[in-house]
This record gives C-alpha cells, structure tokens and sequence, in this order.
C-alpha cells in the first residue's frame, strides 16, 4: 500500500515540501533549545510547565477521540461509520507521534527519556501515560493497516483484529483518563484537583476530536472527491454536540463548586483566567473569555438540527468549537493550573516565540504524518470503488 | 544466479565493512599505548588494576546509588580498606591530574562520559 | 551530542532487559539479577549522624527580618554550589518569603503584627508523604530511610512533574547551565554543581550529616533553629516542638511536612 504515497498531483508534494521546510526550520529552533536549554520557553520557577505540555495534553484527546467512530462501528453495528473510521485511526496515530514529540521537547534532559523504563515506577501517572500511549499508538497502526489492507483486497478483516479493536475501544477512555490523573492527582493545585478533571477531559476529547476530524475529511473530499457519507457526518455531528453539551455541563459544574462553596483556592484560578489579577485583565483571559462566546455559539448552531445539517454553517460552527476546547485545554488548563503558584501570588506566563517555533514544528510533523496515512487510505478507497455513495 | 559475481563480491565488501571495527580493534593499541599516567607509586586503586581498568564506570554506578539511596557513603574494599564514597573527593584526590589519566584513556576508547558536567576536575575549577 | 547518541543506543539496548527486570520488580520478584559488581561492601560513615525522621524546627521568634536570615541563606549557597541567577528561572534552596506567601492558607488579618510582618525561611519540607517523590516516573527524587527526600541527579530526565506536584514551590529547574552563573572557582570545591536540563532543590545536606556535620543553615542560625530526630521524645527539636507553639505549611495537604516554625 505504500506505494500510494509515490502517485500524486503536485500539489501534493509542494505540500509535503513545505511541511518538510516547515519542520526543518523549527527543528533548527528545538536544536537551539537543546543548546541553550528551556530558558528559550517561557517557562519558570512558578510554571513550570507551559505550551509543551498542554499540546501534549490537548492530543491526546484528540487520540482518543478516535473511538466516537470506532465505538459505534464495532458495539453497534452503525455500518455507516465504517468508510471513515480509517481517517480517525489514522488521525489517533498522528495525534500520538505529535504527543511523543511534545513530551520529548518539554524534557530537560531527553537523551534520558529511557530511564523510565529502566527504572520503572509504578507510582508515577507519568510511567503509565508512556506505557498506555505506546501501546495506543500501537494497536491503531495494526488495526488501520490491517482493516485496510483488507478493504483493499476485497476480504473480512482477520478475526483476530476484531479482539484488538475492542481493546483499543476501552483503550482510547484509559489514555485520556491517565493523562487527567497527571493532573487531578497532585495535591495543591486547586484547578487541577478535581474529580471531575477525566470526565471533563474525555468530553473535550469527544467533541474537539471528531469536529477535527470532519473538518479535515470535508478538507479531504474538497481536494480528492472523497465523500465520507452524508449520514455519517449527520450522526458524528450529533455525537459532536452532545459531547459538547457535556464539556460545557462539566465546566459550569466546576464553576459552580469554586463560587457556591467559596473557597478561595478553588476559585482563584478561575477568576484569574477571566478576569485577571488586581483589575487588570491577563492576555490569556481574553482568550478565555473568545472561548466563551465561540463554545456558545458553536453550541448555537449545532444544537438546531436544521442549522446544524446545514454544510455551509457547519464547518464554521466546528472551527469556533475547536477553538474553544483548544483554549480551555490548551492554554487555560495549564495556566490556570498555575496561577496563583503556590505561594498564591501570581506568575505571569506567556509562550515564547521559538516556544512556539518549536510547538509548530511539531504540529507539522502531525500534519506530515496524517497527509502521508490519509493518503494511503485516500488511494486504497478509490482503488476500491469506496470513494462515496 | 543472475550478476552472480557482483552479487558475491557485494556480499563480501559488505560483510568486511560491517565486521571492520573487529578487525581495526585487534591490529589497534591497547591501553598501555594510550599513554596515561597513573598516580604516584600505587600499585592499587580502591581495588586491584585489572578489575578497575574494566570496572571503573560501573564501580562508580554503584557507589551512586549505594550513597545517594542507602546513605552508605563507605566502601569496605576487598582488602579491608576503607574508602569514602565520593568521585570529586576520593577518586579525583589521587587521580589529580585529568588530562594525563581521565582524558587520554577516554579519548583513545572515544566515549565522553559528561561526569564534569557537575563534578568538579581538579585545578579547573569548573 | 556524540555522547548523548551514544547513551541512547545504549539505553536502547539495555531497555529490553531492563524492561524483563521491571516486571519482575513490579510483580514482586526481588531483581536479583542486580547484585553489586564490587568485591567489597558498603556501610555507613562512623562519624555519620542518624535518625528515624530528620526534621527541622526553625524559631522565627529568634530572627527579627528577612536580613537575619542572611547569613544562612549564604551559607546554604556556599555549601551546594547553588547559582544566583535573577528572575523567574531562579534556582532556590533556601531562601524567605512573608507570612502570608508561606502560609497562604492562614487568612487571619488580625494576627499579631510581629507574626504577620516577619520573614519566614522557606525550603523544602522533606515531607512525610512527598507527592515530589510519588509522581517521578524515574525514581530519581525518592524518600531515604531517615526520612530525606533526595535526588539523584544523574537520573533525572527534567520533565518538572515533580515542580507540578510540590504544594511548596521547593523545587527548581536549570533552565540554564548553572556553571555559568556560578563564580571561579566554585564556593565549595568539594561538593559537584548541577547540570542544564535536571531539578534541584534542598538535601537536608544529606553529604554533611553522613560526615557528622548538621546542615548548613542550622551551623549558620547559632542554634536559633534545632534540628533532630522527630521519632525521638529526646532530641532537641522534638523538646522545642513540645515546649513552644509550632507550625507548618500547608499541612491540610497531607504531605506531613518535616519543618516546623516556632511563632
């Protein structure tokens, strides 16, 4: 099947080429940072973890997100899902490459980064986050390959992947679960000690996820033709609601704990995220506040079921939720979870610009992958005849 | 076998090239050549010569983690003799000069273990 | 770099042994495997301080002002090599913040004006239950038998869950190579500084006490803070806890730390 990565239009390698540039250009930052070490971050003392590690945070949910297909294709035999679940296979895959690579740029030492497994603790959330991504990652790259490999030459996938997939289904909950537990599970940080954090973090997920993936597949059947199926995209645009619905439930549960009990270390952060420190307003709570106004008005369209089947809206409405959920988790989670730091005054935190350099890069290394896998999938599907209705 | 005679004298240069670093290593020099200069008239280090010149690193390995997780800072050695654990403060205070007995044996061998990224070499200071 | 490459082929190969090792040391299965390379064997210094629990106990009410506090945070910089470096990236051990910083959870605007506007030294706690040492995926902070909570700099890999994990802010990065910030010669040529990319923070002067000497800070504070054995009703600390009023940071953490403030 790789050789469907060597046919292509030329738009298609002068997109290869640029994500090339583009990762050569900031791995040349990351080798500076290597050099001269995290002070390039913005990272300090007091927050001392930064944009690395909620990207880290933010795909793995987009990995795990990939079960909202998998899940009703194989435990309810929703057939109509099945042309699809390819790409969200995929898209977990290199959701998961880019979640090795934040971890590994976050490090201050990575030349060490086996020392995990040779000096295992099972004490640590971290030992399991590695172990469980591994093994996702793993799981989606034989299970993609294999069902594909099978569509291709026109055979029942072997009844031994069908074990694996189940597994992989009860395995997406667990990698987003762990990697809440990183957070919900140390003591003194107010924002992140709540029970609640792994719902909230699977719901995120479960909507962020699957918008990102229709996005990219509208993207797709612009470019290529590929249809995904109108039915398809009807029932994942509902379960995007939903789960959408629930992400803002859970939120506005956590808000209602922080300011009905009164306690002012849980509302702390909060109110730092939205409303700043001593009257003057934070650059994030700006951002907070866009993430407010685009999670209602995603919900605004997405709820009504005419607005929400209707293909012009739609893709805005999942650009607004996306960008919701990504500022929440991406920038909030973190930054809320340090401010005020632990001597409750306040650190301000801002990324760096060859921060974010670094951040890009990896993002196109994702876009790299996922180009090269969709367009193995892309190229079987057509050599099949399963391109659309 | 088609292009048999290319395939076998690829087969050959590739064989001798991957296996080359063996050979270079028995026509090569031994540390005897490498021109360190032991310290003053020891005729020991903690233990006997032989067992130091293999062992050293994972001698040192394990004093790491028997100081800094046991808190047993001393060493009995096999003589009798007591050592106190420290590679800055008993290694390096009879291993005084670096360049002739660290450095030459490393860079003959090529590794370059970053130790002095935190421990100190005496006379440099930092 | 040539180095680095060269440890990470070689902890690639080791990892799958290491991996079998692992296991086995997770489902019970002592790693025998594991003995000592050395002929000899190991033991304690004579000279070597001992406790069930080190713990410190500070009488603020014996310093007046943060400038008394000085010479002691000096003393902890000489002692460990500890690089002055300004701003957010600053590495700390031993240093002083006010009541209110140290003690946030105290919401009390009417203490006494002597408690409220002190200076409080601040270190880590080498707690009872140190959620540092819980959440290290590599063992490289980790509690010692007396109750130390210590590192092993050579294995940390610098991913700072443990800066997340700490209620104390104890703990800093190097975000920078400290040597770089530190004057020729060192403060103390005896002791090693640290790398770029690794944690730090407080020992208890682990090294001191093995050579017999109390930490650095308590030889400096001329006996203004005690420091001993909490499992023992005779030490002098655990008679300065039960003959004054004390507190601690934090304690509704359930860390249990092990420095007590005599207000």
């Amino acid at each position: 099947m790789l050789e469907k990565l060597l046919s292509g239009p030329k738009t298609y390698y002068a997109w290869l080429l640029f994500l090339l540039c583009v990762i050569a250009g900031c791995g040349l930052v990351y080798l500076q940072q290597l050099r001269m070490g995290l002070t390039i971050t913005g990272m300090g003392r007091d927050v001392s973890w930064g944009l690395y590690i909620s990207q880290f945070t933010y795909f793995v949910g987009v990995a795990a997100s990939a079960v909202m297909l998998v899940l009703p294709a194989y435990f309810h035999h929703y057939v109509k899902f099945k042309r699809m679940i390819i790409f969200g296979e995929f898209m977990a895959v290199a959701a998961v490459v880019m979640c090795a690579l934040f971890i590994v740029v976050d490090m201050g030492q990575p030349q060490r980064l086996l020392n995990v497994m040779l000096h295992p603790a099972p004490n640590s959330v971290m030992f399991y986050d590695m172990l469980v991504l591994i093994g996702y990652l793993m799981l989606n790259i034989v299970i993609g390959w294999v069902t594909l490999e099978a569509e291709r030459l026109g055979v029942e996938p072997p009844k031994w992947i069908k074990p694996l997939i189940y597994l992989s289904i009860l395995w997406a909950f667990s990698i987003h679960t762990v990697t809440a537990f990183l957070y919900a599970g140390v003591p003194g940080r107010h924002y992140w000690l709540t029970a609640i954090m792994a719902a909230r973090f699977l719901s995120s997920a479960f909507c962020s996820g699957p918008a990102i993936l229709l996005l990219l597949v509208f993207l797709a059947r612009r470019l290529t033709g590929f249809d995904p199926g109108k039915d398809a995209v009807k029932t994942l645009s509902t379960i995007i609601v939903y789960a959408m619905c629930i992400n803002v439930f859970f939120y506005l549960l956590e808000l209602f704990t922080a300011f009905y009990s009164n306690i002012p270390g849980h509302q702390e952060p909060i109110s730092f995220l939205f409303t700043g420190h001593g009257g003057h307003l934070a650059w994030v709570s700006r951002w907070m506040w866009a993430a407010v106004a685009m999670a209602f008005l995603s919900l605004a369209l997405l709820i009504p079921p005419s607005l929400r089947n209707n293909h012009v809206l739609l893709p805005f409405a999942l650009v607004m939720l996306v960008a919701a959920t990504w500022i929440d988790k991406g920038l909030g989670l973190l930054i809320g979870g340090f401010t005020p730091n632990m001597y409750e005054t306040i650190t301000p935190y801002m990324p760096t610009f060859r921060e974010t350099a670094v951040t890009l890069g990896i993002y196109a290394v994702g876009a790299l992958v996922l180009s090269l896998l969709w367009k193995i999938a892309l190229g079987v599907k057509r050599e099949v005849n399963n391109f659309g209705d | 076998m088609y292009n048999a005679k290319a395939v076998v004298a690829g087969i050959i240069i590739f064989v001798v090239l991957c296996t080359s670093p063996f050979w270079a290593g028995r026509t090569g020099q031994d540390y005897k050549k490498t021109g360190i200069v032991p310290p003053g008239d020891e005729k020991n280090c903690v233990e006997n010569v032989t067992f130091m010149r293999a062992q050293h690193m994972r001698l040192l390995n394990e004093w790491r983690d028997e100081a800094l997780r046991k808190e047993n800072r001393t060493y009995i050695a096999a003589d009798g003799k007591k050592w106190i654990i420290s590679l800055q403060n008993t290694c390096l205070k009879c291993h005084s000069n670096y360049k002739d007995f660290c450095q030459k044996c490393h860079v003959a061998n090529s590794v370059d273990p970053y130790c002095w990224t935190c421990h100190i070499i005496p006379g440099e200071n930092k | 770099m040539n180095n680095s490459r060269r440890s990470f082929l070689k902890a690639a190969g080791l990892s799958v042994c290491a991996l079998s090792g692992g296991i086995a040391d997770v489902a019970g299965f002592p790693a025998a495997a594991r003995a000592g390379i050395a002929p000899g064997r190991y033991g304690k210094g004579e000279n070597a301080l001992r406790a069930k629990r080190w713990a410190m106990v500070i009488d603020t009410r014996k310093f007046c002002g943060p400038q008394d506090y000085e010479p002691l945070v000096e003393a902890c910089r000489a002692a460990h090599n500890v690089p002055h470096i300004k701003g957010p990236q600053e590495i700390k051990w031993f240093w002083t913040d006010s009541y209110e910083h140290g003690f946030p959870d105290d919401m009390n605007e009417h203490l006494n004006k002597n408690v409220r506007e002190s200076a409080y030294p601040l270190l880590c706690n080498h707690c009872g239950s140190p959620p540092c040492a819980r959440v290290c995926p590599t063992q490289a902070t980790y509690q010692m038998e007396d109750g130390i909570v210590a590192m092993d700099y050579h294995r940390c890999i610098g991913c700072r869950f443990c800066m997340a994990a700490c209620p104390y802010g104890a703990r800093s990065f190097n975000f920078k190579d400290p040597r770089k910030f530190l004057p020729d010669p060192v403060p103390n040529p005896a002791f090693p500084t640290r790398m770029i990319g690794v944690v730090e923070k407080c020992t208890f002067c682990a090294e001191r006490l093995a050579a017999g000497q109390m930490p650095a800070c308590v030889e400096a504070s001329q006996g203004r803070i005690l420091f001993g054995d909490l499992e023992d009703p005779d030490s002098t600390a655990r008679q300065a806890l039960a003959a004054g009023y004390s507190i601690r940071r934090k304690p509704s953490l359930g860390t249990r730390p092990g420095v007590y403030y005599l207000i």
